[in-house]
């Protein structure tokens, strides 16, 4: 079995059987990351360019990792400013790149579609890393990891997602890869950072943390970005972490082995306490190391190279 | 383009979209008026010929919500290829809007935009700004640039906020009872908005425009109109709220009215779903349920015209990631089409009805005479073949700017000539 699509755009549209063959052939390279020289040839020869329109050191740290433990040439291509200066349109930056001959490109960009433009502009393969408001498929993927790896199944559980959800592409990816998988999902957030007609997804939405608190098997806390409340999308950090804010007394009133993700990194004591994010509820640190996996799964997968994975 | 002599038109049925009425004949016309209408030895006729068997002529039609782009951005349009592809859309006349560099809040913009159309066959009848600089602050000489040659006012684009500002200048062009257009649009709540806001947007993960950023302006306008007895007209409606707000004040005598653009009525915000940036405007594409109600407040009479809001953007411009890219489409060229093949094939509008509102109506707005198809009058109109249909190439768009969304869709009606001002143009010549 293979991927539908040559492009890993979103979770949007991915089948349950195409998931399930991500998460299994991340597995696969888990194993691979545990040996003593933990790199596979599977990409030699190919190149990957790393398309960085906003910060994110981990995400890029992590694809970077999954890259050269697969052995491909990796090139970093970061900028801060979201869209190119002027003069030089998008379509021409990455034109420009892909005459060097490139083979995929991992994107990251403040602006929703992007990764879908670029599979217009260019013939390599594009990784969505995060664009906008919309998905950031690689992240919901390695939670599903997690949440696959700690309680063994997906279908059946009950994951809430906890804080900006408007914002959030990790919300966008998780919310549509957890249900294509079979598991509820409830959004709890203040209705600020609610998007619009978000229950036409098929999800529950409740504005009060206690009730996701008492339904859920997982919680998965996003991180709040505190530029938000200079927005007015809420009042205070205070008033925040009164709200949402996962603190060890509240997690009493949780399931007594609730798992806690959180995409990082942690505003920690505002929507994580530390206490709780180096508890045994959580799996943070397990999200990071499976990230590497899933990212070498989804590299692998989406070359189309050699079907065994050495 | 080029002058008529003589020119006899046989066998046409000309439209009277006044008097409702369809009448077969021959129409004279010598130099710009109309000499004859009636039967015409066409055998000892000396002059061109056109023979327009199952051609309509309808009295010219007007679009009165166009961006020409000249003066300032030359490279997207000017006035000469703006009046190009309104020509080939069957236009007369076009009203630019004023966001142009520098912008048309003085008598001099309206002077060169006059006379830099003043061998042009479509009539430019200039909008100018409401406020100085468009900053929505001081009001202009509304009375110079009235007498000046400006056939209305209008902010378009960013729409003036301050309530106080509005009322003053309703009053003050409501002095020369002229006519102010407001794009409405509440600039806190329109943000940083790219599409309509909804699951669409959601989905796409792009913040949104509630309706309620139309809403709230048109609500406003409506009571100051209700307040000043100053006209004014709602450019491109596009929420189903606003549509009953303007249906309950008309209702009620204000004198408000609203224009529709082809493009809120065909698309909606679920063809986004590709983040077509060809489909990216303001206001944004809405939903069904606002279509629904667009075409009802066109049945009802609620939207008096039909405007393109034809808005040229560079190729650089538009080709970009989705949030980067600037609002709006042409459409000078495709509205006819569009409106035969969506309104009036989908029965929203008979042709009578649908043409009144790209003609008549506008001309009555704006007080601008209403082209008679009669001996002696001036000759504007224009001829076209509305059986036929064609397919959009926008390649060979006579504009200079290619945003159009109407890409590779078949339309009906086939402008075959355009007749203003002692001129004729037809497509192949
Ligand atoms: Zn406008």
């Amino acid at each position: 079995m293979t991927l539908q699509s040559r492009h890993l755009l979103g979770l949007e549209g991915v089948s349950r059987e195409e998931i399930t063959l991500i998460l299994d052939t991340s597995e696969s390279f888990k194993e691979i990351l545990q040996r003593p020289i933990p790199k596979v040839p599977t990409l030699r020869g190919k190149t990957v360019v790393n398309l960085f329109f906003e910060p994110s050191t981990r995400t890029r740290i992590s694809f970077e990792l999954a890259e050269k433990r697969l052995t491909a040439d990796t090139v970093n291509f970061t900028t801060s400013s979201s869209s190119v200066k002027k003069g030089e349109t998008l379509k021409d930056t990455i034109r420009n790149i892909e005459a060097m001959n490139i083979d995929m490109v991992v994107v990251r960009h403040s602006a929703a579609g992007t990764p879908l433009f670029l599979t217009r502009c260019v013939d390599a393969a594009v990784i969505n890393a995060g664009d906008g408001m919309h998905e950031h498929p690689t992240q919901a993927l390695l939670d599903m990891l997690t949440i696959r790896e700690r309680i063994g199944k997906i279908a059946g559980l009950k994951v809430a997602l906890i804080g900006d959800i408007a914002h959030s592409r990790v919300a966008g990816s998780n919310i549509r890869g957890l249900l294509t998988m079979g598991a509820e999902v409830m959004l709890c957030g203040p209705k600020t950072l609610m998007p619009m007609f978000v229950e036409r997804f098929g999800v529950h939405v409740t504005f009060h943390l206690e009730e996701a608190l008492e339904w859920a098997d997982c919680l998965n806390v996003l991180r709040i970005q505190l530029e938000r409340q200079d927005k007015g999308l809420f009042p205070s950090i205070r008033e925040y972490h009164k709200l949402y804010g996962i603190t060890l007394e509240r997690l009493e009133q949780a399931k007594r082995d609730v798992v806690i993700l959180h995409p990082g990194p942690i505003n920690r004591g505002v929507e994580l306490d530390s206490d709780v994010a180096d508890s045994d509820y959580s799996v943070i640190l397990n999200q990071v190391t499976n990230g590497v996996a899933v990212r070498m799964a989804v590299l692998y997968l989406l070359s189309g190279g050699n079907p065994s994975i050495e | 383009m080029k002058p008529i002599d003589q020119l006899l038109i046989r066998n046409v049925e000309i439209m009277d979209l006044v008097g409702r009425q369809r009448e077969k004949a021959d129409v004279v016309i010598c130099g710009d008026r109309i000499d004859k209408i009636g039967q015409v030895d066409f055998e000892t006729f000396a002059g061109q010929i056109i023979d327009a068997t199952d051609h309509l002529l309808l009295p010219g039609l007007i679009d009165m919500h166009v961006h020409l782009r000249e003066p300032g951005r030359e490279d997207e349009e000017t006035i000469e290829s703006g009046c190009a592809a309104a020509m080939a859309g069957g236009f007369t006349g076009v009203c630019p809007m004023p966001n142009t560099e520098p912008c048309c809040d003085n008598q001099e913009v309206v002077r060169f935009i006059k006379k830099h159309a003043e061998t042009q066959l479509v009539d430019v009848l200039p909008i100018a700004a409401i406020t100085k600089g468009r900053a929505g602050n001081e009001i202009t000489e509304m009375v110079d640039l009235a007498r000046s040659g400006a056939v209305a006012f209008s902010d378009d684009g960013s729409p003036v906020r301050n309530n106080a500002v509005m009322r003053r200048a309703m009053e003050y062009a409501g002095m020369v009872d002229m006519l102010i257009i407001d794009h409405c649009e509440d600039a806190d709540l329109a943000a940083e908005g790219h599409m309509n806001e909804g699951e669409m947007s959601t989905r796409l993960g792009v913040a949104g425009i509630p309706n309620a950023a139309e809403e709230i302006q048109v609500a406003r306008d409506i009571s100051l109109a209700r307040l000043t007895g100053c006209r004014v007209h709602i450019a491109h409606i596009s929420a189903r709220e606003s549509v009953e707000l303007v249906r309950r004040a008309k209702q009620e005598g204000v004198p408000i009215s609203c224009e529709v653009t082809p493009h809120h009525l065909l698309f909606c915000e679920q063809d986004l779903v590709d983040y077509d940036t060809n489909l990216k405007m303001n206001p944004p594409l809405r939903s069904a349920q606002d279509i629904a109600a667009l075409e009802d407040g066109l049945k009802d009479g609620t939207i008096d015209v039909i405007a393109s809001d034809h808005a040229p953007h560079s190729v650089e411009e538009k080709d970009v990631e989705f949030a980067a890219a600037p609002f709006g489409v042409i459409g000078l060229e495709t509205i006819l089409g569009v409106v035969l093949h969506q309104i009036v094939d989908r029965q929203v509008l008979s042709m009578e009805e649908a043409l009144y509102r790209l003609s008549i109506a506008p001309r009555r707005l704006l007080k601008l005479p209403v082209p008679q198809i009669h001996a002696g009058e001036p000759a504007n109109f224009s001829l076209i073949k509305p059986k036929d249909t064609w397919i959009v190439d926008v390649k060979k768009t006579r504009s200079r700017s290619r945003n159009s969304p109407y890409d590779g869709m078949t339309l009906r009606g086939v402008v075959t000539a355009v007749v203003n001002k002692g001129l004729i143009w037809q497509p192949n010549f």
